[in-house]
């Protein structure tokens, strides 16, 4: 009734291509974006900010990083949490040899430093297709969990082999190491996270993001239209690792506050390939979703139980949370394949038509 | 030049001055390889008939065994004496729970995915291997199991030979394992070339739409092909069960088969074996030989880069088919 575009005129093609043609989604999505950067930090607990709000934030990132790979281009890798530890190691190394320069600006620069490493294994994507190249991303997750345990000049040579974050301000206000408050952080991650969906969703409407989906599709098709396959395969590479590292050093900054190889180990790249799947392939705001979701279906499977008042002993629990788990996605990838992006959309064409079933 | 040396020349040195040292790392390689190559042939066979990544074949190696570790304890409990062949009632009782995971996985999770992306049915697989771990876990418990070797009348202990001017000693087990797996390949191929269902399993993985259209039934396949996955697996957890405890750790293994998968192409079985033994023996030899050099523990990604340098030069593996590409 309140949700359908009846009396909204378009008057020119930017308006007509806008990501958001209805101004019902604007309002939505200022509501949105107005609550989660004043409303939560208000009124949301320590708890919630800091173990639920800023990991599903960071992963929504690394689920976008990882959707643009998969999702938009077709290239299946299993190798995220690796390049979300490049970018974390890179991020300890920049502040540790210039401790003068804002961590934030240290935060973007370790997205560089992942987007090479990216481009360097994904070079073999030319060649090799599919599974193949999932199992061939396999090697850059194994090798650079290995590179993260023996090579110690990238935790300063620690005995612990661990990185402790040390503390960085910015604006006069503790934003990372032990004293951060959990506001401060949750504000930061925040602005990271919305600057950075910004510019993907920008990315993938416009020409780039047409030529990854080309790719997708069909990639001889891709390549006989003019297309080039090499850079454009590099290109999402580059940028899907850019945004992995990016949130892996938002990961050890400003969630975990210390880190070691264990961090980024192959479940981490599942956990997010997991994200992207049940959130939908080839969407955004899919991604979002798939964290939520993953992240947070084992929290309220851990409350739920104590909140009716029924006592189960901890390591039943984490079964059963495997076994929810597992019967879960099989049930979503039957019930809904495209994810919950999809749920999202029909869900909102029903809203648009309601109350006529079309 | 002093690391040239050591990584071109010394190594080498190394091997020919003490042969029965190359010698020993050469079979400890190839019974890795050997291994490996059971959890590959596990996957191919599913990958042949359904096209379906199976990333669950790792767990099922550990469901398996512990469902035979189980199964036994419980016959123990119940006062069958091991004289009585209770080990092998126990495998018996273990080959039906295969089946009915077999059936399970046809009916609850491939039945209703038929004809989704590749893709869909992989990240299903993930959803069966969460369930399997946490069922395991929940009826078996998380701790680490022993084999029941003696029981099946498996070989213990080692033979050593004096050969090259030194010891090579080789465990029973081992070679136990290489001779089992030889007669399962031999006996599945035979399997595939000579029998109806071998022949219509050959149908299916040529053409699922062609298959059909002569009569055969795809979920009757489908079992088929999970339960000899399941036996695989089987036989494979016992293998590796013998050499080390069972636990839920061995289920990584399974990621070490996916090099040896792309290497010997999906849809290869021989290439399995082959690949299993390239990759067991690279690994050990790399470890061994030039580990030391870039720090230990190479061994958990240099299977990765063989098979990655391989896959630059045949992108379909050694003995994968052609890949053709049309429009």
């Amino acid at each position: 009734m309140f949700y359908r575009e009846a009396g909204q005129y378009k008057s020119s093609y930017e308006a007509d291509a806008a990501v958001f043609p209805l101004r019902q989604d604007r309002i939505a999505i200022a509501a949105i974006l107005l609550a989660a950067f004043v409303l939560l930090p208000l009124v949301a607990s320590d708890f919630v900010l800091s173990s639920v709000m800023i990991p599903i934030l960071i992963f929504s990132l690394a689920a976008i990083a990882l959707n643009i790979l998969t999702g938009y281009t077709g290239l299946i890798s299993l190798g995220t949490a690796g390049f979300m530890g490049v970018g974390g190691y890179a991020c300890y190394k920049l502040t540790s040899i210039f401790p003068g320069i804002n961590i934030v600006v240290h935060i973007a620069l370790s997205g560089f430093f992942a987007a090479g490493i990216g481009v360097l294994f994904g070079l073999p994507s030319l060649r090799i297709k599919g599974f193949y190249l999932a199992v061939a991303t396999l090697a850059a997750q194994f090798f650079l969990s290995w590179c993260f345990i023996r090579v110690a000049w990238l935790y300063n040579y620690n005995v612990s082999g661990a990185i402790e974050v040390p503390t960085r301000t910015l604006f006069g206000v503790t934003i990372t190491g032990p004293t951060a408050s959990p506001q401060a952080r949750y504000l930061v991650v925040l602005c990271f996270v919305v600057v950075m969906t910004w510019l993907a969703s920008n990315l993938v409407h416009g020409r780039i993001g047409r030529m990854w989906m080309a790719v997708r599709d069909m990639d001889i098709a891709a390549e006989l239209i003019g297309i080039k396959l090499y850079q454009t395969k590099l290109l999402a590479f580059a940028v899907s690792s850019f945004y992995c590292g990016v949130a892996g050093a938002l990961m050890v900054f400003l969630w975990l506050g210390a880190s070691e190889a264990d961090s980024f180990n192959i479940n981490q790249s599942f956990l997010i390939l997991f994200m992207v799947i049940i959130g939908g392939l080839g969407s955004l705001v899919g991604s979002f979703f798939g964290a939520a979701f993953i992240w947070g279906l084992p929290i309220v499977m851990r409350v739920a139980p104590e909140y009716f008042g029924i006592t189960i002993n901890s390591a039943t629990v984490e079964h059963l949370q495997f076994m929810v788990v597992g019967v879960l996605i099989i049930f979503f990838l039957i019930v809904e394949p495209h994810g919950l992006a999809r749920l999202w959309q029909i869900g909102k064409q029903k809203l648009r038509v309601w109350p006529f079933p079309y | 030049m002093d690391l040239l040396y050591n990584i071109f020349i010394d190594p080498f040195v190394q091997m020919v001055q003490l042969p029965d040292l190359f010698v020993q790392t050469l079979w400890e390689g190839l019974v890795s390889g050997v291994l490996y190559a059971l959890i590959a042939l596990g996957f191919v066979l599913i990958f042949k008939a359904s096209g379906v990544f199976n990333f669950a074949q790792g767990i099922m190696v550990v469901f398996a065994a512990l469902t035979l570790i189980g199964i036994y304890t419980l016959l123990r409990g119940w006062g069958v004496r091991p004289g009585d062949l209770a080990a092998f009632l126990a495998l018996g009782l273990t080959i039906g729970v295969m089946f009915v995971l077999a059936f399970g996985v046809e009916r609850l999770m491939l039945r209703p995915l038929v004809n989704q992306p590749d893709i869909i049915l992989f990240m299903a697989t993930f959803g069966l291997t969460y369930f399997l771990i946490g069922f395991g876990e929940l009826v078996f418990g998380g701790d680490p199991k022993i084999m029941i070797t003696e029981d099946l009348y498996l070989p213990k202990g080692s033979i050593d030979f004096k050969i090259l001017g030194g010891l090579v000693s080789l465990q029973k087990i081992d070679i136990a394992a290489a001779v089992i797996a030889s007669v399962m390949v031999a006996t599945l191929a035979v399997f595939f070339q000579k029998t109806r269902i071998g022949r219509a399993l050959r149908a299916v993985a040529d053409s699922h739409k062609a298959a059909l259209s002569v009569g055969i039934s795809l979920e009757q396949i489908w079992v088929i092909v999970w339960f000899a996955a399941g036996i695989v697996a089987l036989a494979t957890g016992i293998m590796w069960g013998a050499r080390s405890n069972v636990s839920f750790a061995l289920q990584i293994i399974a990621l070490k088969a996916l090099p040896v998968l792309i290497l010997g192409g999906f849809t290869s079985i021989p290439g399995a074996i082959v690949g299993g033994v390239i990759i067991g023996v690279g690994e050990k030899i790399g470890e061994f030989y030039w580990g030391p050099l870039l720090g230990s523990g190479i061994e958990s990604w240099l299977a990765y880069v063989i098979a990655l340098v391989f896959l630059l030069f045949r992108p379909q593996g050694l003995f994968g088919e052609r890949i053709i590409e049309r429009i």
